[in-house]
């Protein structure tokens, strides 16, 4: 399966170099999606054999200087596969059905090289392979989102993006030479055989946050995300959501669970709970207030991302704590958050292009109505941020009530201080979760739902073929992965058995439970329930009421019809997309995210009009932007009095270097 | 046999709920009434007016959705099926091992998101401004009420309701400060999620204070007779869960036969009706607060909520 998988690797790279020739072919760009969109599903097919299979090793005949590459099919890197597989396969149909005639070389070349990065991040075996994996993630995808170059956003987006990623890159690169230690070998094994302790271990922990946090999106680092993301090509921004944050976090997986070693104390999983908590509130209330689809669905992952890294902390607390039960009830919550936002992400990001391409907006002010000109769209899309949303019986639900669970039950690590702190993590989780339903309704309603606030929204028209399957994929996929989050779990019972120490019990076919004596969600019998429900609503009213409506004007409190010239009606009188967002952005906006709302009147006499203005800024990129530049120039300012120097100086700060260089060795040999 | 009886007690149950929820709607506006020195309508007045809704044709607006059509039936679904799970005379239903509190705010949640989308489906500024105000706030009252969760789920081992009210009636845990500051809590989220005073007002004409009736205005017909009763099922499932966590007196244990039903039953009429006076005298006695008011109140219960946890935790960790 293994060597399958590293030759479908070899196949992607191959695609993206024969990109340039196909680019020029008539049909180039629908043959290289078709193929990337076959090689995703063939990715979580692998992913499927893995976790039911056994582990494999592979060396490959080259590599660097010093060994050979190593690849490596584990349970864990199996299971990453499949939320990796579907979201890019997805992607690749949208694509397939968006590409006609000759597409530039810079549109197709990179996408091939980030799918097979971020396989070959997941199956690498050593820290050079997986580093490398990274890299070529990081750049494909830099160069997806830079290939604008007309767009002075998207410059930005792609400058700050470029920052992050060499950063993220540079962190972890770090990690692994402190993890290696003074042998310097950094193939997996190796560094099995000899786990941090102490103050090695939190700093290959603060390194970790800071590369593979950085990508994944957790705060502060997260600041490039709701830039990047949208700024490519949809499809793009669906794999970069759906996939790639899950390569991250499975970066952040294989160090806590794997590289570390299995005794790490408890503690060690405080900073991701932390963090997580905060970048779910975060990105939750971010999403709530955004006025640009792609962006609201970037924040949206954000908020994801912080969950499932709640969900990874938790799980090393418990291990630390040796209650391995609760260590794979809050892992098993982790992974199947990962797929279940990968999927769900996927085809939200893909309606969002579907939008795009068919009312020519992504600016929620400038859509409106579509449910009637998009119906599939529409109703595909309501799947989606339902189960964004976490509403019964959908995906996010059944992962969300998991990873609660985990939360709920975390007091029984008997330490008070992370009891508490616990609690308020479990605040924030479920403050985030209703946040992201708000956020959901507004993106939906907005969208679909109300007048046309344009006439491009008006005449909008949807796609078919490819296009539509990729949106009914990922949404059958939802579906099915909200009412059998069971077997779903029993799939995973190997990367879980890696995760917590000891076999997880089995879930079954129709129920998650959590643990022995704990509460327990039946999703098939809950769906049916609530459809009974319905049936006997319908049933009962069908009996009494006459049946049909009689359509007529808006009632809309007596207000008068609109004057002729609005033909959608009066726009004022339908909120707007700040507007809906207002109640939110006094609440909790402006503590923090410096949401701010000012009124210009004027003056008695003055004919000019009334001025409202509002807006919010992230604190982080305000920090970015602000200050480090800041401090940057007058460092380099400092920094250019060297050159001022005299030649006498100059040998001075030479044999001064060297002095020290030789006492620290000195005083490293003593010890 | 057992399993005959729970099925039984589920239907039983089942039917009871949706004959009392109106009546229920109707005592507490009566007892406000009298509290006022009106003399009120009758009680069953909410059921004439649902029986008169469906009997009349509904007018949808023009550009009106497949969403007006469907939303009622889903939110009165959803809270059909969310009251099934909350057990009032007896415990052990045949539903018992479903009824998750984190499931039963789910479904809660499901008609909430569906009243909020056909607020939005038209198109008309009181629909939308609803719709925002009412997510808002449940921004705030979902983490409160997990708080109030949390307390339970810590005391009783899980967050199944049926097992918490067996375990509250059985355990003999006796008075305690967290569950106290955990009803307060429940309390406030409950009067929230109602839209009570002093959060909404039920019965107000002003459209720029309504949050929960702003979303309804478009509907007519059958249409608002499902919403009408969607609002009544959730009263009533408030109080029984208030009931069920912190009143277990009187409930038949599980597996029990019949005979001890009619207790239960005697018990959850006077639990319910104490409810309804309570509620009534609340609301009598207080006014509506302005609505950029309502974050500080649910913030206070959710830090009610917080406290009553970590206290929780300071007293295991003493004992």
């Amino acid at each position: 399966m293994l060597t399958a998988l590293a030759l479908l690797v070899g196949l992607l790279a191959a695609l993206g170099a024969a990109a340039v020739p196909l680019a020029r072919a008539a049909n180039g760009g629908r043959l290289l999606h078709g193929a990337t969109a076959l090689a995703g599903f063939l990715l979580a097919a692998g992913g499927v054999v893995g976790l039911l299979g056994g582990p494999a090793t592979l060396d490959l005949p080259f590599g660097p200087p010093w060994g050979p590459m190593r690849l490596a099919l584990d349970a864990l890197s199996s299971w990453f596969l499949l939320p990796v597989g579907l979201s890019v396969g997805c992607a690749g149909l949208f694509a397939l059905g968006g590409a006609y005639g000759p597409v530039p070389a810079r549109d197709l070349l990179p996408w091939p090289i980030f799918v097979a990065g971020m396989v070959l991040t997941l199956l690498a075996a050593d820290g050079f392979t997986l580093l490398l994996g990274f890299e070529a993630m990081s750049l494909a995808s830099w160069a997806l989102v830079a290939r604008d170059g007309a767009g002075a956003e998207n410059q930005r987006a792609a400058r700050i993006y470029l920052g992050f990623a060499g950063l993220g890159g540079l962190c972890l690169m770090l990690g692994f030479g402190l993890l290696a230690g003074g042998a310097g070998d950094v193939a997996f094994a190796a560094l099995r055989d000899d786990p941090p302790e102490g103050a090695r271990a939190a700093a290959v922990l603060a390194l970790l946050l800071a590369g593979a946090g950085s990508k994944a999106g957790l705060a502060p680092l997260h600041v490039w995300l709701p830039l990047a993301h949208p700024a490519a090509p949809t499809h793009v921004s669906a794999a970069m959501s759906g996939a790639m944050t899950k390569v991250a976090l499975y970066v952040i997986a294989r160090f806590i669970f794997d590289l570390m070693g299995p005794a790490q104390p408890f503690w060690m999983g405080t900073p991701l709970i932390a963090l997580g908590a905060a970048t779910a509130v975060i990105g939750a209330l971010r999403a709530a207030l955004e006025e640009d689809s792609k962006v609201l669905l970037a924040c949206s992952t954000i908020e994801n991302v912080g969950l499932i890294a709640v969900g990874l902390g938790l799980a090393l607390a418990f291990r630390g704590a040796d209650l391995p039960a609760l260590a794979a009830l809050a892992g098993g919550a982790a992974l199947l958050h990962a797929l279940n936002h990968a999927v769900f992400k996927t085809l939200l990001f893909l309606v969002a292009g579907e939008v795009l391409h068919g009312a020519l907006s992504r600016r929620l002010d400038r859509l409106g109505g579509l449910i009637h000109r998009m119906p599939v769209t529409a109703w595909a899309a309501l799947i989606g941020a339902a189960a964004a949303a976490s509403l019964p019986p959908l995906s996010g639900f059944a992962s969300e009530w998991l990873l609660l669970q985990a939360l709920l039950t975390a007091w029984r690590v008997g330490d008070i201080a992370f009891q508490m702190g616990v609690a308020a993590a479990t605040t924030l989780a479920a403050l985030a979760a209703a946040l992201a339903a708000a956020a959901m309704v507004r993106f939906w309603g907005l969208v679909f739902l109300g007048r046309p606030r344009t006439p491009r929204a008006a005449g909008a028209e949807e796609s078919t073929g490819a296009a539509r399957i990729a949106l009914l994929v990922p949404a059958g996929l939802t579906l099915l992965l909200g009412l059998f989050p069971g077997p779903v779990l029993d799939l995973a019972e190997p990367a879980l058995r890696l995760v917590s120490g000891t076999a997880a019990p089995r879930a079954g076919w129709f129920a998650i439970g959590a643990g022995d004596g704990g509460a327990r969600y039946w999703p098939v019998p809950v769906a049916l329930l609530v459809a009974a429900a319905v049936g006997l609503a319908v049933w009962l009213v069908r009996r009494r009421a006459p049946a049909g409506v009689q359509r007529g004007p808006a009632w809309d409190c007596g207000f008068i019809a609109a004057p002729p010239h609005f033909p959608f009606g009066d726009p004022a009188g339908q909120p707007s997309a700040a507007g809906f967002a207002q109640p939110l952005r006094r609440m909790l906006g402006q503590g923090l995210l410096a949401a701010h709302e000012t009124v210009t009147m004027p003056g008695p006499g003055e004919t000019r009009a009334a001025v409202l203005r509002s807006g919010f800024a992230d604190p982080a990129l305000e920090t970015l932007e602000g200050p480090l530049p800041r401090w940057r120039e007058a460092a380099a300012a400092r920094a250019e009095r060297l050159r001022a120097l005299s030649i006498r100086q100059c040998l001075g700060l030479t044999f001064g270097a060297v002095v020290l260089m030789l006492a620290l060795l000195a005083w490293i040999g003593a010890r | 046999m057992a399993a005959v009886w729970s099925v039984l007690s589920q239907l039983l149950h089942v039917a009871l709920a949706l004959a009392a929820a109106p009546l229920l709607t109707g005592v507490v506006r009566w007892l406000k009434a009298r509290m006022m020195g009106r003399r009120g309508p009758h009680p069953l007045q909410p059921l004439r007016d649902i029986l008169k809704l469906l009997r009349k044709r509904p007018v949808l607006a023009e550009n009106a959705s497949a969403v007006s059509l469907a939303a009622p039936y889903l939110a009165a679904g959803a809270a059909v099926a969310a009251i099934a799970l909350v057990p009032s005379f007896a415990r052990g239903m045949a539903l018992a091992p479903l009824s998750d509190l984190i499931l039963i705010a789910g479904l809660l949640a499901l008609g909430r998101v569906a009243m909020a989308l056909a607020g939005m489906d038209v198109g008309s500024p009181f629909g939308g401004l609803g719709a925002s105000r009412e997510m808002s706030f449940a921004a705030l009252a979902e983490p409160a009420l997990v708080m109030a969760v949390l307390t339970l789920a810590i005391l009783a081992g899980t967050t199944n309701l049926d097992a918490i009210g067996g375990s509250f009636r059985d355990g003999g845990l006796g008075l305690r400060v967290s569950l106290g500051l955990a009803l307060v809590a429940l309390l406030a989220v409950a009067i929230a999620e109602n839209a009570r005073i002093p959060v909404d007002n039920p019965s107000t004409h002003l459209e720029l204070t309504m949050v929960h009736e702003a979303m309804i205005l478009e509907s007519s017909g059958r249409h608002l007779a499902l919403w009408e009763y969607a609002a009544q099922l959730r009263l009533l499932l408030w109080l029984g869960l208030l009931a069920t966590v912190f009143l277990p007196l009187g409930q038949a244990p599980a597996g029990s036969a019949p005979h001890l039903w009619i207790v239960g039953l005697g018990a959850w009429a006077v639990k319910i009706g104490g409810l309804a006076l309570g509620l009534a005298a609340f609301e009598s006695a207080i006014a509506k607060m302005r609505v950029f008011r309502v974050p500080e109140f649910l913030g206070a219960a959710l830090l009610l909520g917080l406290l009553g946890a970590v206290l929780l935790f300071v007293s295991t960790g003493l004992a």
